[in-house]
């Protein structure tokens, strides 16, 4: 079968710097990947190149066959890509309903009552639904990244990037967005997550995929990947991060 | 003749008020054509030196640059004295309308853009992953922002435009202040001129206010 996501031989570079070196790596449908590596490794930058938020400059990337790249298909892809930020980036002036109801409505062309109904219906899924009325600004970044995620949820996309989505949150609210994550995980959506939660990936994750410098360096299941990383920098790495 | 006689004259001001009226209407008439058409251009013009193509951007620059240099009273008397020789004539309200909108598109178009710049990256990017194209980002996701941010500017312009629009008087438009310098003659007493200071100043000084208002709202929001 097809992989939803394929890349081959991508590169991307700024100016001089290359910051992905040939990558190559399929996704298949329903997997949920883990992106690993120390920071300026190239993991957000290797997401940010599946929905186009970033150019490349050579290589492939096709979601679901088609081709990601500024042109006309670009509408298409970013529909079936979702994407949940660092920074959240809800719409400040819009409420929690009206930042998950705006892609139904304006992207998706549903009607008013079908985007509210979808909306609840997600609010409810990620535990937001007693904030729906309220604004980003009243939220705490645990639920405006709940609300978030129900907005990427919201254009029932074939796969969603998570940009480090726990990296800008007090440490206490850290659990209730990768509850909702494994939660969605479950459910057999494609997700490609950076992040540095090592627990997290270990529970979570199908496939590991470990960067450096803008290359994959190793790539397994979790139990091989935590107890028995081929690579001396994967070894090292881990050994880094999981002393503590 | 007293102080109170030669300024403040009852009489004499209770006789010009019909005309001064009459002038306040046409002032607030030209001020509000002015004020709507320069933003909804500006708006247009800022877009086009955002987010064109190169030689759009180019020319929508040229045009802010040059509207934001040449005096609006130059303009004014370019368009109304010079634009008859190639066969364009326009009205005096015509004149001093489009003028002004000119001058304060090219104004309101530097607000917008400053509006708009001030919106986060992670706002473009969040409604591009939606899937939001060009226009549909900007009217549901970065105007409404940008908007509220140059509420005090723009309401500032206004203010402007406002006064602008006593320029128009040059060009025999019998606005506010051409009224009173009639009246002035007529009575041969220069109370007609406070009078229409006075109301020059009910007019705008509320609006003063209200930039004061938006500002200091506006610096208690981004806190």
């Amino acid at each position: 079968m097809q992989a939803l996501i394929q890349i081959q031989k991508l590169r991307k570079a700024y100016g001089t710097v290359d910051v992905l070196h040939d990558i190559d790596l399929d996704i298949r449908s329903g997997e949920v990947v883990v992106v690993v590596g120390p920071s300026g490794s190239g993991k957000s930058t290797l997401i940010r190149c599946i929905n186009s938020l970033e150019e490349y400059q050579s290589g492939i990337v096709l979601v679901a066959g088609l081709k990601v790249e500024k042109g006309p298909e670009l509408a298409k892809v970013r529909t079936e890509v979702g994407m949940v930020f660092q920074s959240f980036n809800l719409f400040p002036h819009l409420t929690a309903h009206g930042n998950v109801a705006l892609g139904p409505l304006r992207v998706l062309k549903s009607n008013k009552k079908d985007a509210d109904a979808k909306a609840q219906e997600l609010l409810v899924k990620v535990g937001m639904a007693e904030h729906a009325h309220k604004y980003p600004a009243q939220l705490s970044g645990g639920q405006q990244q709940r609300v978030a995620i129900a907005r990427a949820l919201a254009m029932e996309p074939k796969v969603i990037l998570f940009d480090e989505p726990t990296s800008a949150l007090d440490p206490e609210m850290v659990g209730e967005v990768l509850d909702v994550m494994q939660n969605l995980a479950k459910t057999g959506v494609t997700m490609v997550i950076v992040t540095h939660e090592m627990g997290f990936a270990r529970r979570v994750a199908d496939r590991i995929i470990f960067m450096e410098a803008g290359r994959i360096v190793e790539q397994g299941e979790p139990q091989e990947f935590f107890h028995a990383p081929r690579e001396a920098r994967t070894q090292a790495f881990l050994k880094a991060i999981l002393q503590h | 003749m007293s102080l109170v006689e030669t300024f403040f004259n009852w009489s004499v001001f209770m006789a010009s008020l019909p005309a001064l009226l009459e002038g306040l209407w046409i002032t607030v008439l030209l001020g509000v054509v002015s004020i709507a058409a320069g933003m909804v251009s500006g708006l247009f013009m800022a877009l086009a030196r955002l987010y064109g193509a190169s030689p759009i951007r180019f020319l929508a620059r040229t045009y802010i640059d040059t509207l934001r240099s040449i005096p609006l009273l130059v303009l004014l008397v370019l368009v109304y004295y010079a634009l008859p020789f190639v066969g364009i004539r326009l009205s005096s309200f015509t004149s001093a309308a489009l003028a002004i909108s000119l001058v304060s598109c090219a104004y309101t178009a530097e607000i917008f853009r400053a509006g708009i710049e001030a919106i986060p990256k992670g706002q473009f990017e969040a409604a591009d992953a939606i899937g939001l194209g060009f226009f549909s980002s900007m009217r549901y996701v970065i105007l409404p922002q940008a908007f509220r941010i140059v509420v005090p500017p723009l309401t500032s312009n206004c203010i402007n435009v406002l006064k602008d629009t006593a320029l128009a008087s040059v060009v025999a438009m019998p606005d506010l202040l051409k009224q009173a310098t009639q009246a002035q003659a007529l009575a041969a007493n220069p109370t007609p001129l406070i009078g229409a200071a006075v109301l020059y100043l009910l007019l705008l000084l509320p609006l003063v206010r209200l930039v004061s208002y938006f500002e200091s709202r506006h610096r208690k929001n981004t806190r």
